[in-house]
This record gives structure tokens, sequence and C-alpha cells, in this order.
């Protein structure tokens, strides 16, 4: 009997240990270990933050879902990694330390035959003085990245609009806390949310509503931009985004990094090097993203880590890391198989890889502060790429060593991406776009490094319609109801 | 004469100014429930096609 431990529970953990399941069978062990007690379909958090849905629709037990599907499950979060074991165990391990389960603070040992890291990223708050401490949100903003701080988001900014009723004007302040940030998507999301809260409350006149982005340029969202096929015209995802911007009245400020963060006001230094400050009555602003910061030993008790993860604690795969100039990228760069190049038996998936460099193109201002976007890879990548992990290790447990490893290169993968601009089934709109590859190849595609017959967006109903049904239909899939397996990731 | 709507935004500030905003009808037929239902089909169809060449 081989036994599986994934490290976390999210799109990439979630799905990958699922899958790897129900192929392996009862001959075989799944483990989970993840902190939370509860999966959350994040993408709908946003919906959370405007008091649209509530924290339980967007949430259930793993731990139900995990019996059902015969996986063990370890409410924990793994702190360190043997990859060849200890003076004391033969076979490489993880050590963990319960986080509940009735053994919180409790630490143990698990050995494995095979180990994916999907342990997803830090929250990495404490980058940017003022925005939060470690992992933790600080007092002066709010965040949506999980369903508790998207709850508490809710409730502040129904505090604001209560103002407004009175007559208070309010300046409201979204966007990235940090220069080298991802997830633009999730911010933009929230903004137009609120916007669109607002405006339906009729206080749309008591708002100032300013973006602040690390972007360099408007609908950059970490790929480097895109070109959609737009009514005919390949149109530059900027032109998209500052239209939408424009026309709900949403003032802009890009290529920032947000260098502090007080009560009431943020300090930021901007690509050309000047230094600005924006003050705000409510404030979301997303956190730069790390590794979890997971240790690594070698047999002797030497410490490892660099071996095993990148220096921003991400995990080393299959990626060309060698330091390149922007020219010369690669869509060739991008891992396949995520499978660690020193430890054959340790894979990655999802945001727990760590890229080969940044997506769009690098950026400093002239004081050196580096301000640029660090690549998505969260959503339908994740899925995909926590499947193809799954499916490769099944057959290296089924066949041996030298059986075929599933290859899943986010230069050869697509992304559906549905951005909600407001929530309702009749007057809702969200920005659905595709994009394909989701890493441009300028030597497949040159011109736009994508095909621009499969990239394409358009903002509307029918946009929120689908963002809607794939929030009922990603949460069924992974609460493994009757043909879960048919629903694509 | 009284400013369009989408044409008020504009004279916000200099970034607005050259940006595209769209106009009436254009702005109708987002939340127009026949047309966007067509879209609906069609936007599914092209995410399957997206979809399907990824996996």
């Amino acid at each position: 009997m081989a036994r599986l431990v994934v490290l976390g529970g999210g799109v990439a953990g979630h799905t990958a240990a699922t899958f790897a399941a129900d192929w392996l069978g009862k001959d075989h062990e799944v483990v989970v270990v993840t902190p939370n007690a509860k999966w959350n379909w994040i993408p709908s958090n946003i919906w959370v933050g405007v008091g649209e849905m509530s924290k339980e629709e967007v949430t259930f037990d793993l731990a139900p879902v995990y019996e059902k599907a015969g996986i063990t499950y370890k409410q924990a979060k793994a702190v360190s990694l043997n990859p060849e074991g200890s003076a004391k165990r033969n076979k490489p391990f993880v050590t963990i330390e319960y986080t509940g389960q009735g053994k919180v603070g409790h630490s143990d040992e698990i050995e494995y035959d095979y180990l994916i890291n999907a342990t997803g990223p830090k929250l990495n708050f404490g980058a940017t003085p003022g925005l939060g401490e470690g992992s933790n949100l600080g007092a002066h903003t709010v965040s949506v990245c999980t369903a508790d701080h998207a709850e508490h988001a809710s409730h502040e900014l129904t505090k604001i609009m209560d103002k407004m009723r009175k007559g208070q004007r309010q300046k409201i302040l979204i966007g990235t806390g940090h220069g080298m940030c991802t997830c633009q998507g999730a911010a933009f999301e929230y903004i137009f949310n609120v916007e669109h809260e607002i405006r339906k409350a009729g206080l749309r006149d008591m708002a100032d509503i300013q973006w602040i982005s690390n972007e360099a340029f408007m609908g950059d969202f970490g790929m480097g931009g895109l070109h959609m096929n737009v009514g005919g015209y390949v149109v530059s995802s900027r032109i998209f985004t500052e239209s939408l911007f424009a026309e709900r009245g949403v003032n802009y400020i890009t290529g920032a990094h947000v260098n502090k963060v007080e009560k009431g006001k943020v300090s930021y230094e901007l690509l050309d090097g000047s230094m600005g400050e924006e003050s705000f009555d409510f404030s979301m602003l997303i956190p730069p993203f790390a590794g979890v910061g997971l240790k690594a030993y070698n047999k002797a008790g030497d410490d490892i880590t660099d071996t095993v993860f990148a220096p921003n604690g991400f995990m080393k795969v299959d990626a060309d890391y060698t330091p390149k100039a922007y020219e010369e990228w690669k869509a060739t760069d991008w891992p396949r198989t995520y499978q660690n190049p020193t430890y054959k038996n340790l894979f990655a998936a999802g945001i727990a890889f760590a890229p080969p460099h940044i997506i769009s193109k690098p950026a400093k201002s002239p004081n050196g502060t580096v301000i640029n976007p660090t690549p998505p890879r969260t959503g339908m990548p994740s899925g995909i790429i926590g499947k193809a992990v799954a499916h490769s290790i099944c057959n290296l447990i089924k066949n041996g060593p030298e059986a075929h490893l599933h290859e899943a290169s986010m230069a050869e993968m697509g992304a559906a991406c549905v951005a909600s601009a407001g929530k309702g089934w009749l007057d809702g709109t969200a920005a659905a776009m595709t994009v394909y590859p989701v890493v441009p190849d300028y030597d497949k595609y040159p011109g736009t490094g994508r095909d621009t017959d499969y990239t394409f967006g358009e903002i509307g109903l029918a946009g929120h319609w689908i963002k809607h049904i794939l929030h009922y239909l990603f949460m069924y899939k992974a609460k493994l109801k009757p043909f879960w397996k048919v629903i694509p990731e | 004469m009284a400013v369009k709507p989408e044409e008020f935004n504009f004279a916000k500030n200099d970034k607005f100014k050259t940006a595209m905003i769209p106009g009436k009808f254009a702005r109708a037929m987002r939340t127009c429930k026949i047309w966007q239902f067509i879209r609906f089909i069609i936007i599914n169809l092209k995410m399957l096609v997206v979809v399907s060449k990824s996996h």
C-alpha cells in the first residue's frame, strides 16, 4: 500500500486528493493535511464582502466529504519536510502541527511515498507596514482573501454606507497593498461589486471610489495584459479595463507600490519614483503572496530548504529557473509535470509551485523598488494542475517509477475567467473572458503571444449568470455529489 | 442641452477623456435578457472549447 500525502485543501489540493482517492481506490491511502476545517470557494468571497452571500454559502465542512471519499483528513498545518527521512525514520515524512480535531498544537510525523505540496500562499500582510502582521490582517483595511475576512469587509462596508445615508461623503480605496501583489482580479471584482451595491442603494453620489494597483497599466492582471477578440477588433485589455473604470466613474492609480498603511491613509511609490498619499474611509487591499514557510531537512538533519524551495518559499519544480533577461523568456521555461527536480516523489500544484519568472514585463522605480505583478496561478489552472499531478502520481504508484507523467504547462493551457462587476440575476454584470494560453508564447503566436481565436472578452448579464452558476457547480463538485467528475476544472 | 449620461464622466479627469465609454444602446444590450441569453449560449460554447483544449 502506498501513501500519498496532499498538503493543502484548496482548489489544487482538493482536486488532486479527490481524484487520486477515486483512481487509487482502497488499495492505497490518500491523506490531506490542511489547517482549515472548511473548504472555501474563494471566487465567491467578493459577494460575501458586499453582503450578497453569507459565509456559509461559500464554505462547507471538509471532514464528512473526506470521510465519504475514503481520504484520511488531518486538520493541521505542515511545518517541515524530510524528503530523505531522518536518523530515526527511513521513509520520507512531513512534520505537521494540528490546528483542530481536539489536538491543537500537537505535532505529528506522517510518512509518505508521494507528496503534493498544494498549500496555497501565505497571505503576507506583514510585507507592508500597517497592512497587517505576518499572515494576519491589520486594523486599518479589510480583505476578501478568506470567507471570514470577507464577512468582516461586509460589516465595514455597511458602516460606511450608513454614514453616506446620513449625508457624510465617503472615500473608498481598493486594490493591491504592495508592489509585488498578484490576484488583481479579486480586487477588480470587489471594487465593481462595491460600486454596484452603492449605486443600487442610491448612494453613488456620496462615494468617491479609487483604484490603486501595482500593474504598470490597467488590464495587466499579472499576465502582461492580453489582446482580446471583441466585436471584430483585436483589443488590448487596457482599453477594455479603462473603459469600464471610466463608465463607472472609478478613478485609478497604476504602477503603485503601497509602502505604508495608517488609519485612513496609505503612502505609495509610483513607477516614476514619485511618492504619494491617498486617504480613505474604507479600504480593501490585497496582500502579496509568499510560500507558507515550509522548511526541509535531509537525513542528517541539515537544512535543505534552499534545495527544495525557491527564495520566495514556493516549491521548485521542473521549470527553467535560470535568470534571464525579459527578452529571452520562453514559454518553455514554464513547468510541465510539477515534479521536484531533486526529490522525484515530491510535486507541487496551484500557487505553491515556484514560477520560473513573472509574466508581466519587469518594472522598477528609479529608487530601485520592484513594482510588478506576480503571475496568477489560481482558479482553472490550479485545478487542472492538481488533476494532472494526481494522475501522474497514480501512474507512478500503479506502474512504477518509469510511468508516464501527465503534463499541464500554463504556456499550453487556457483559462476561462469570469470577473463579476455587480451581482443580480436581472441587473448584474460580469466580464467573461477566456485567455489562451495563460502564459504568452511569442514563438507560436507572434504578435500578441496568444491565440486571438480563443482569447476574447465581453461584459454583460450573461457573464454574471455564468459566474453565479459556476458558484453552485463548483460547490457541488467539491462536495463530491453524483457525477462530480464530469464537471471540468 | 443636457449632457448624455455616457458623456458625463469624460469631463471628470484626463484619464477618462481618452477612454471608450459605452452609449445608451450598448449599455441596454448588456442587460437585455433576450440578447444576453443568446450571449450566454455563445460564451459557454466558446469557454467549453478553451476548457477542452486545456485538459
